[in-house]
C-alpha cells in the first residue's frame, strides 16, 4: 500500500512538472493557434538564466521573478522577429520555425553554460515529511500549488479579461479580429510573452528535481505535448489534469504491470492518449471546433 | 627485411628495362615503398572523432587536452620512435557530435582522404561500435579508444586492430563484487542500469563476478536515455529489501538517483559507477549530504583534488595544461587526455618500424609507467591480455571529497572478466 501510494505521489511530483510545461503550449496554441515546438527549450533557456543569476549572488526568488520578466520580453521579441514574417503563412510552416528555435536555444545554452550538470537551487524548503514509509518533499507540495495557481491565472485570464477574449478572438479567426479593431499583432506578442514567462517558471520548478542540463526539457517536452493533447489543447485545466494522468499512470504501469516495467512506460501515456483521442478529438476537455459555413 | 628484397628485385627489373614506366611512377606520392600511409620522416599522423558539439559535447575537453599535450610533445621537439626517427605528432580531429553516422563519415575520411596512421582516442561506445568492423577491414590500427566497454579488449581475435584504454565496466563491476564479498557476504542488491551496451556491461560483469556467492541481486530497474527522470525507479527499488544499491547511470541520472535516495530515506549501501563520479557535475549538485558514504572506484588521478597538489606528475600537468590547452585544467577530462596522450607517445617509443605492424606489436606488448594514473597503476598489454589498464582503487565520499579506502586492487591484471555488450 505505501508503495502505491508513493509511486501515486512520484507520479504527481513527475505529472505537476508535465503539466506546467503543457500549460504554456496551451497558452500559446489559444492565442496563437500553434503548437509550439520550441517551448521547452525556450523554458530551459530562461532557467539558465535564473540560474545565471543565482551564480552571481541573487536570491533564488529574486532570480526567478527576474527571469520570467526577462522571459516575458524575450518571447515577444521572438514572436516580433522571427515568428511575424511567417504569420498567416501555414500552421506546418510555423512548425519548422519552432523546430529552428528549438535547436538555436539548445545549442545557444550548451555554448553558453556548457553540457555539463548543474545543480538548480529548489525554491522550496528542503523538509520531507514521513508518513510511515510513504515520503512527501516540500518542493512536491510547492511545484503543485505553483501549477494550480498558474493554471486558475490562466482560466481568469481568459475567461474574465478583455485581453483574454481578444487572444481567444485572434486564435479563433484572426481576420474577423483584425476587424473588429483587435491589434492582431500585439496580441500574438503577448502570447508568445506569456508563454514564455509561463514556461520560464515551469523549468524553474523541475530544474532543482531532474537538474539542469541543455536537455532539461527535451524528454519533458514529448509528455507535456502528451498531456496537452490528453486534456485538449485549448483548456488549462485539461493540461493539469492530463500531465497529471501521464505522470500518475506512468509509474503505476511501471510499477504493476509486469511485462511493461521501466522499459515500456513511455508507451503507457500513449496509449491512453490514443484510446482518449479516437473517442474524443478534441482531447478530454477540448471544445469541439465550429466552423461557420 | 622484405623491404630491401623488395628494392632488389625492383632495380632488376629496371635494369632489364622491362618496366621503365613502373621505375619512373613508383608507389604514389611520399611514401617510399612498403611503407604505410600517415608516417613519413619527420611527421606521424594520427585521427580522432569527438563529439565537439551536441548533448554529450562535454567530453569535447578530453579532445583539447590530448591536442595540447600532443603540442607540447612537438614543442619539445616530437617522439623519437623505435626506428630512432624523431617524428612530430598531427593529430586530426573532427566533431561527430556523438551519432555513430558521422563517426562513420569522419573514420572514412581520416582513412581515405587524410591518409592517417592509426585512430587515436575515438570517443563514445555506440559510435566505435559503429567503426569497428570497417577500420579492422582496412587494417587501420584503432587504438586506446575512450570508453570502457568491455568488447574492445575480448574480441581481439576479430578486432585485431583495435584496442580500448580505461578499465573495463565488467571489470570495475568485479572489483565492487569482490568488495562485497569480503564486506557483505550475504549482500541483497538492488540495481539500476541504463538499458543499453554501456549499462549491461555492468551488470553481466556483476552477474558474473557474485556467481556462487551469498550476493544476489534482488531487483533490477532500468531507465533509458530519454527519460526525464529516473525517480519512479528508485522508489520501486527501495521496497525490494535490498541492502546495497548498485548505481549504474550517467551523471544525470546518478545526481537525480542519489537526491531522490537520500529523499526517500532508503538507507543502502550506495555503489556509484566511475563514469559518474565527478565531484562539480554530480556529487556537488546532488547534495553533499545525500553523497555521503557512496562508495565508486578509480584508476586515474583527480585534477581538483587538493591532496594530489604537490604531485610532480600533476603539477607537470596543470603547467603543461595551462601553456598548450584552453580548457579548466581542474576539470577531470582534462588529465584523462593527458593521460591517454601519454600512453599513446610512449606506445610509438616502442614502434620498432616505421609500419602499421609494428605500431600494433608496440600496443600488444606495452608494459608502461603512467604519472597520471593512480600510483602503482601500470599500463600493460600483452599475449591474450586486450586490456591496458585492469586495476582500480577503492573510494569512498566523505566531506567533499572522494578518499581512497583500499589498496590498489590488481587481481585482475591480465584477466578482465568478461561483460555483456553485443
Amino acid at each position: 500500500m505505501s508503495l502505491l501510494i508513493q509511486q501515486v505521489i512520484g507520479g504527481i511530483a513527475i505529472g505537476s512538472i508535465y503539466a506546467s510545461l503543457a500549460l504554456a503550449i496551451v497558452l500559446i496554441h489559444r492565442s496563437t493557434g500553434v503548437v509550439n515546438i520550441a517551448q521547452g527549450e525556450m523554458a530551459m533557456f530562461s532557467t539558465y538564466v535564473a540560474w545565471q543569476l543565482t551564480a552571481w549572488g541573487w536570491p533564488i526568488w529574486g532570480a526567478i521573478l527576474a527571469a520570467v520578466g526577462l522571459s516575458l520580453l524575450g518571447g515577444m521579441l521572438i514572436e516580433r522577429v522571427a515568428i511575424r514574417p511567417v504569420e498567416g503563412a501555414s500552421h506546418l510552416t510555423v512548425l519548422i520555425v519552432t523546430i529552428g528555435l528549438l535547436l538555436i536555444f539548445n545549442q545557444a545554452a550548451g555554448w553558453i553554460w556548457s553540457f555539463l550538470v548543474k545543480d538548480f537551487p529548489s525554491p522550496f524548503p528542503g523538509g520531507v515529511w514521513a508518513l510511515g514509509q510513504v515520503r512527501l518533499s516540500a518542493s512536491t507540495i510547492g511545484v503543485l500549488v505553483v501549477l494550480l495557481a498558474s493554471m486558475g491565472l490562466l482560466y481568469l485570464l481568459f475567461q474574465y479579461t478583455k485581453v483574454g477574449l481578444a487572444m481567444r478572438a485572434v486564435a479563433t479567426n484572426p481576420e474577423s479580429a483584425k476587424l473588429v479593431g483587435i491589434r492582431v499583432g500585439r496580441i500574438l506578442m503577448l502570447g508568445w510573452g506569456l508563454a514564455a514567462a509561463l514556461g520560464a517558471l515551469s523549468g524553474v520548478m523541475v530544474a532543482p528535481q531532474l537538474f539542469l542540463t541543455p536537455n532539461l526539457m527535451f524528454s519533458v517536452l514529448i509528455y507535456a505535448i502528451a498531456a496537452a493533447a490528453l486534456g485538449g489543447l485549448d483548456s488549462p485545466g485539461g493540461a493539469v489534469i492530463g500531465g497529471l494522468v501521464v505522470g500518475v499512470s506512468e509509474n503505476l504501469a511501471a510499477t504493476y504491470i509486469d511485462f511493461i516495467g521501466s522499459d515500456l512506460k513511455v508507451l503507457v501515456p500513449f496509449v491512453i492518449i490514443i484510446a482518449v483521442l479516437m473517442v474524443k478529438p478534441t482531447g478530454l476537455f477540448g471544445q469541439r471546433e465550429v466552423a461557420r459555413a | 627485411m622484405r623491404y630491401h628484397r623488395q628494392l632488389r628485385s625492383l632495380a632488376v627489373l629496371c635494369a632489364a628495362g622491362l618496366l621503365l614506366t613502373a621505375c619512373g611512377g613508383g608507389r604514389g606520392g611520399g611514401d617510399a615503398g612498403g611503407q604505410d600511409p600517415g608516417i613519413t620522416e619527420s611527421e606521424v599522423k594520427l585521427g580522432g572523432s569527438y563529439p565537439l558539439s551536441g548533448p554529450a559535447s562535454a567530453y569535447a575537453t578530453i579532445a583539447q587536452a590530448t591536442q595540447a599535450c600532443f603540442e607540447q610533445v612537438n614543442a619539445e621537439g616530437g617522439v623519437r620512435m623505435g626506428d630512432g626517427v624523431t617524428r612530430n605528432i598531427n593529430f586530426i580531429v573532427y566533431d561527430d557530435g556523438y551519432e555513430p553516422a558521422r563517426m562513420l563519415e569522419n573514420t572514412r575520411r581520416l582513412v581515405e582522404q587524410d591518409r592517417v596512421f592509426a585512430l587515436f582516442d575515438t570517443l563514445g561506445t555506440p559510435t566505435n561500435s559503429a567503426i569497428v568492423d570497417y577500420v579492422n577491414e582496412r587494417q587501420v590500427p584503432h587504438l586506446y579508444l575512450a570508453t570502457g566497454a568491455s568488447k574492445w579488449g575480448s574480441n581481439t581475435e576479430e578486432w585485431p586492430m583495435t584496442i580500448g584504454w580505461q578499465p573495463a565496466y565488467s571489470l570495475e563491476s568485479a572489483i565492487y563484487a569482490e568488495y562485497l564479498k569480503r564486506e557483505r557476504p550475504g549482500a541483497r542488491v538492488a540495481v539500476l542500469y541504463q538499458n543499453d551496451d554501456f549499462g549491461k556491461d555492468y551488470l553481466n560483469g556483476f552477474k558474473q563476478a557474485i556467481e556462487g556467492s551469498g550476493i544476489q541481486i534482488v531487483a533490477e530497474e532500468t531507465y533509458q536515455v530519454t527519460d526525464p527522470s529516473v525517480d519512479s525507479q528508485v522508489v520501486n527499488l527501495s521496497r525490494s529489501n535490498a541492502d546495497v544499491f548498485f548505481n549504474i547511470t550517467t551523471p544525470k541520472f546518478a545526481a537525480q538517483a542519489i537526491a531522490r535516495k537520500a529523499e526517500i530515506g532508503w538507507d543502502a549501501m550506495h555503489l556509484l559507477n566511475s563514469v559518474s563520479t565527478s565531484v562539480g557535475s554530480v556529487m556537488e549538485p546532488a547534495g553533499a549530504e545525500a553523497s555521503q558514504g557512496i562508495i565508486s572506484a578509480e584508476y586515474i588521478k583527480d585534477p581538483s583534488d587538493p591532496r594530489v597538489q604537490d604531485d610532480p606528475a600533476m603539477q607537470e600537468y596543470k603547467a603543461a595544461a595551462e601553456q598548450y590547452g584552453d580548457f579548466n585544467i581542474e576539470n577531470e577530462y582534462g588529465t584523462f587526455g593527458f593521460a591517454v596522450c601519454n600512453t599513446m607517445v610512449k606506445t610509438l617509443e616502442q614502434t620498432e618500424e616505421p609500419t602499421r605492424e609494428a605500431l600494433m606489436e608496440a600496443v600488444r606488448s606495452i608494459d608502461a609507467e603512467n604519472p597520471l594514473l593512480i600510483d602503482g597503476i601500470r599500463v600493460k598489454t600483452g599475449e591474450g591480455d586486450g586490456f591496458p589498464i585492469e586495476s582500480m582503487q577503492l573510494q569512498r565520499f566523505e566531506g567533499e571529497r572522494w578518499v581512497p579506502f583500499s589498496d590498489v586492487i590488481s587481481r585482475y591484471e591480465g584477466n578482465t572478466p568478461a561483460g555483456g555488450g553485443e
